[in-house]
Order: structure tokens, then sequence, then C-alpha cells
């Protein structure tokens, strides 16, 4: 083993290597910053599920059934897509344009381990996602009389329904920013895959309303199985009878949500791609 | 592996379909030298640099970077090599600093991020969003983050490629100043004063290959060619005559017309001849 001389001034400070957890932190700290210093990301991300429940509460002011309002039930559909807007959406439109730019080009030629750079978005997504959900749900309890889960067992499925759902939209997010040649072509690929979605699975209409086989359509993509899961949440128990299996199905959502985290792993460790197609 | 080389490479080759981009490429790179790639835009110059780098796979050769693969580099590897690429990767909500800092935190043993910063002479900018710098100045923020790690060996793919000559003459002593304190550079460029001006052998690439590796001022045997040496006869006739000995030449001339040779000149090949006649554009 040869010694070899680093050029450039010694510094006071000793060599140091920062831990992994320290460099997941400060990359998703630095993801961060940049999504807050970016106005109009911050607007439209975090706005756009308020306005959509204000719309729907202005729209359906009726009870969909005695004592339960429309709101508390599409605030549901309104929770799953904010948190599908935060990690597929935004990741979908962003890495394209960071890619295109040559930002993740830069990170590869650094010594950074790559899953560093994975770990920063997902701390970017959940900080986001945890924020406009609480905003959301502070926004329709104030102004809708939204009732808020009553029990810890009620808090424990939002927490993993929650978690599995943002989880599997981040790695379906980072994968399909591979189909995207071009910093434009993000949002081209990401809009209509995210709005059919969130039309077939029970988002903007009671789900059990829809023709059957859209519902058995929607029934292969994590977007209704989190509506599903967060109607076990939000409404009573006795609105299970009304879903198409008969009940909630926690057990079904909690497989369907995995395996699309599985599937989502796979195609990102398989597609994901550091430079663009030109770049060879 | 010989210790006293920093890159090298046998039989490169890289194809992207049909179109052979790097055919059978030999060089050496020592360590501590400044070596330029010099070739016109496509004869494969950012394909060659970028297999050392490790961003693209080869298709067939020996590649060593520092004594790695670069296709299959060690861990550390990267953090012993800097990197300043050709588009560059913005960072458009962050300031300078912040971004510097980042970027020191992914380093074993990185140089302080503040005198980075003052060394690429952006210390002024320190607090400016990255989106309201100068082209220049953007590329000396790409320097910053290429050498923050204290690189042994920095690649620069077209560095100065847009600066104004002023910018482009600071740059230069940057660059200088680097290779005086030991690290080993290779930069690809289509400028041939800057070849001239920084390296200590340029390597002449065309159509993928390495048609001559030798100091700035041997390329193509450019102290031996001949000598250009021209004159007006007494009647006005431009007369041109190609010569190993052009001082011998002039003496007879000067004998000849008793006094002042009309017209004299005595030129040898420039460096752009040279390189022109080596790419196969003269």
């Amino acid at each position: 083993m040869t010694t070899t001389t680093r050029p450039g001034t010694p510094v006071a400070t000793p060599a140091r290597r920062l831990s992994a957890g320290t460099l997941a932190l400060r990359q998703g700290r630095l993801e961060i910053t940049q999504f807050l210093r970016s106005r109009e990301s911050v607007v439209f991300t975090m706005g756009f599920p308020i306005i959509m429940i204000m719309i729907f509460a202005a729209i359906f002011r009726d009870e969909i059934a005695p004592g339960v309002s429309f709101t508390q039930y599409f605030v549901t559909g309104m929770i799953a897509t904010g948190l599908m807007t935060v990690s597929f959406q935004n990741l979908g439109i962003w890495i394209p344009i960071e890619r295109d730019r040559g930002v993740l080009k830069r990170y590869r030629g650094t010594p950074m381990p790559k899953w560093v750079w994975f770990a920063g978005k997902v701390i970017l997504v959940v900080a986001i996602g945890l924020a406009e959900t609480a905003l959301l749900l502070a926004v329709s309890v104030a102004l809708f009389d939204l009732d808020l889960p009553g029990t810890a067992a009620r808090w424990l499925t939002f927490g993993w329904v929650s978690v599995l759902g943002i989880t599997a939209c981040t790695l379906c997010g980072i994968a399909i920013s591979s189909l995207a040649r071009t910093a434009r072509s993000g949002s081209a690929v990401v809009t209509p895959v995210a709005l059919v979605l969130q039309f077939i699975s029970g988002v903007f209409f009671v789900f059990t309303n829809l023709p059957a086989w859209m519902q058995q359509v929607a029934a292969l993509f994590p977007l209704k199985w989190m509506c599903q899961g967060l109607r076990a949440v939000f409404l009573p128990d006795s609105f299970g009878a009304h879903e198409p299996g008969g009940s909630f199905e926690l057990g079904r959502v909690a497989l369907v949500l995995a395996l699309w985290c599985v599937i989502g792993l796979v195609l990102c460790l398989t597609t994901f791609r550091w430079t663009t197609k030109r770049d060879g | 592996m010989d210790d006293q080389l920093a890159i090298s490479v046998r039989g490169l080759r890289k194809a992207y379909g049909d179109n052979v981009a790097v055919a059978g490429v030999d060089l050496d790179v020592h360590r501590g030298e400044v070596f330029a790639l010099l070739g016109p835009n496509g004869a494969g110059k950012t394909t060659t640099v970028e297999i050392l780098e490790g961003y693209r796979q080869r298709d067939a050769g020996e590649v060593r970077v520092l004594g790695s693969d670069p296709a299959h580099p060690d861990p550390h590897h990267r953090s012993r090599i800097g990197i300043v690429l050709q588009g560059t990767g913005e960072f458009d909500e962050l300031t300078v600093g912040e971004v510097v800092r980042h970027f020191a935190g992914f380093y074993p043993d990185a140089d302080d991020p503040d005198r980075v910063v003052e060394r690429v002479g952006l210390t002024g900018k320190a607090g400016a969003r990255t989106h309201t710098l100068s082209g220049g100045q953007k590329r000396r923020l790409d320097v910053a983050l290429g050498i923050i790690g204290r690189p042994e060996l920095l690649f620069l793919d077209e560095p100065t490629t847009g600066f104004d000559p002023e910018a482009r003459h600071e740059f230069w002593d940057l660059i200088r100043d680097l290779a005086a304190a030991g690290t080993t550079i290779v930069l690809t460029t289509h400028y041939l004063d800057e070849a001239e001006a920084l390296a200590g052998r340029v390597g002449v690439i065309a159509a993928g290959r390495l048609v001559e590796v030798a100091p700035p001022d041997r390329l193509g045997n450019r102290q031996e060619a001949l000598a250009t040496v021209s004159w007006r006869t007494p009647d006005g006739t431009p007369e041109t005559a190609r010569s190993a000995t052009p001082t011998a030449l002039v003496a007879e001339l000067a004998t000849r017309f008793g006094g002042e040779v009309p017209g004299l000149t005595v030129t040898r090949p420039t460096l752009e001849d040279v390189y022109l006649t080596m790419i196969g554009r003269r």
C-alpha cells in the first residue's frame, strides 16, 4: 500500500467521512430547501388538495348517509390524491428535469453513495406529504366540520396506509421518471396516468357508483387501495358493507400496496438512469 | 501497474450502433502532468473522457485510472478524482456557498468550502443563487465542485467554451495553480491556444483514433518541419521555396539581390496548420 501525497493545502479539521445517516439527512434538507424556494411548487403542491376539497364541499352539501357528510367521504380521496401528487407526480416530473440538466450526472461523479440521493427524495416526499395532509385536515375541520378519527386504532390505520401508499407512489414515481426522454416530457407522461387513476379510483366520485369494469381496472393500481384504506379511517364501520368486497379489506389494502412497493423498487433498481439517453 | 501513471489505456473501443466513436486508443497520462486531448467535435474526445470518468461503459480495451477500472471502481475511487462536465448540472434555487458546502460533505478529505469559492474567484457571489451567475461564473462553480474533494486527478471537459478572453486567462491561471500543487489534469479542448498554454503533452484525436501524442511545440514534428521562404523576383513575381535550411537560403538571396530581399517572409507551420493536417482537414 503506497501513501499518496494529496495536493492542496492541508485543512485544520482532521479528515472525516460523514456517517450514512448524516449524508441522507443533509440530502433531504437540501431537497426540502430547493422545494421551499421554488414558490410555484409549494403553492400548487400544497394548495391543490385544499382547493379541490373546497370545490367538492361547495358542490356536495348533502349527507352521504345520516350524520355523515359528503366531505367526510371525499376527504379520503383528497388525502390519497395529495399523497400521490407529492410523491408520484412530483418525482415523475422533476427527476427528468434534473436528469436533463445534468444534476444527476453531477451527483454520480462524486463519492456520494447512490442510495443517499434516493433517501433525499424520500425525505422530501414524506415531509411535504405530512405538511400537506396536516393542512388539508386542518382546513377541513375548520371549514367543513370534518370528524377526525376517534380511536388510536384508526390513527394507526391512517399511519400505515399513508406510509405504504406514499412509499409505493414514490418508488413508482422514480421508476416512471425513466420513461421521459427529455425534461419536458416528464409531465406529459405522468399527468395523464395520475388523472385517469384519480377518476377511476374513487377520488372524484363515490367508488361504488362507478361501472364494475372500471372498479376492477382501478383495483390493479395503488390509488384505489389508498382511498379504501383511508375510508376505513374516516367513515363509520358500517360503511364497510358498501365496499365492493363487503368490507374495508384492510388486509388486502396492505397486501396490494406492499406489492406495488416491491414492483416499484424492482423497476427503480432495473431501469433507473443517471444520465439522459443522448449521454449514452 | 506503473505507479507513476495516473491513467493507462490500451486498445480502447466504443461504438454506438454502427457509429464507431473510439476506434482503438492507447494512452498514458503520468502523475502530475497536464494532458490535453485535442480534437474536432465528434472525434471521440468526450466519449473517451467519459469512459475514463466512469460514466460510459467501453466495448473493449484495458483502462486503469489511478489503479482502478473506472467501470468497476472501488468505493474510494470517486473521492480521488474530480470531474468538471461539459453540460452543467444547475441547482437554481441554491446559493453558491450552499452547493459547495453540500458537495464538500461527500468527500472524506474535502477542502475548506470558503477557500475553494475564493480560489475560483466567486467569493463575492457566495451568497448568490446559482441561476443569477453568468456563464463564466457558472463554469467556475463547476470547477469549485470538481476540486472541493482535493482530487489527485481532475478531468475538465471543454472548460472554457464560451469564455471571454479575460475569463479564459484567469481560468488558465487557476489550472496552472492546481497543476503546480501536483494535481494531474486531463482536459479536452478544441482550442489550440488552450492546449498550447496549459498542457505538457497534447494528444490529437481524430475519427476515434489518437493520431499523435507530443508536447505542443513538437506536435507533427513542427520544429523540424520545412520552412516556407517567400520573396518577389525583380519583375515582381512572387516566388516560394520550402527549405530545411532557410537561413542559408536567405543569405543566398541577400547575396543575389545585393541587400534587401523584396517581400521576404520565412514561416514555419503554425500549431493550427499541423493540427488541421493531422485531423485531415488540410
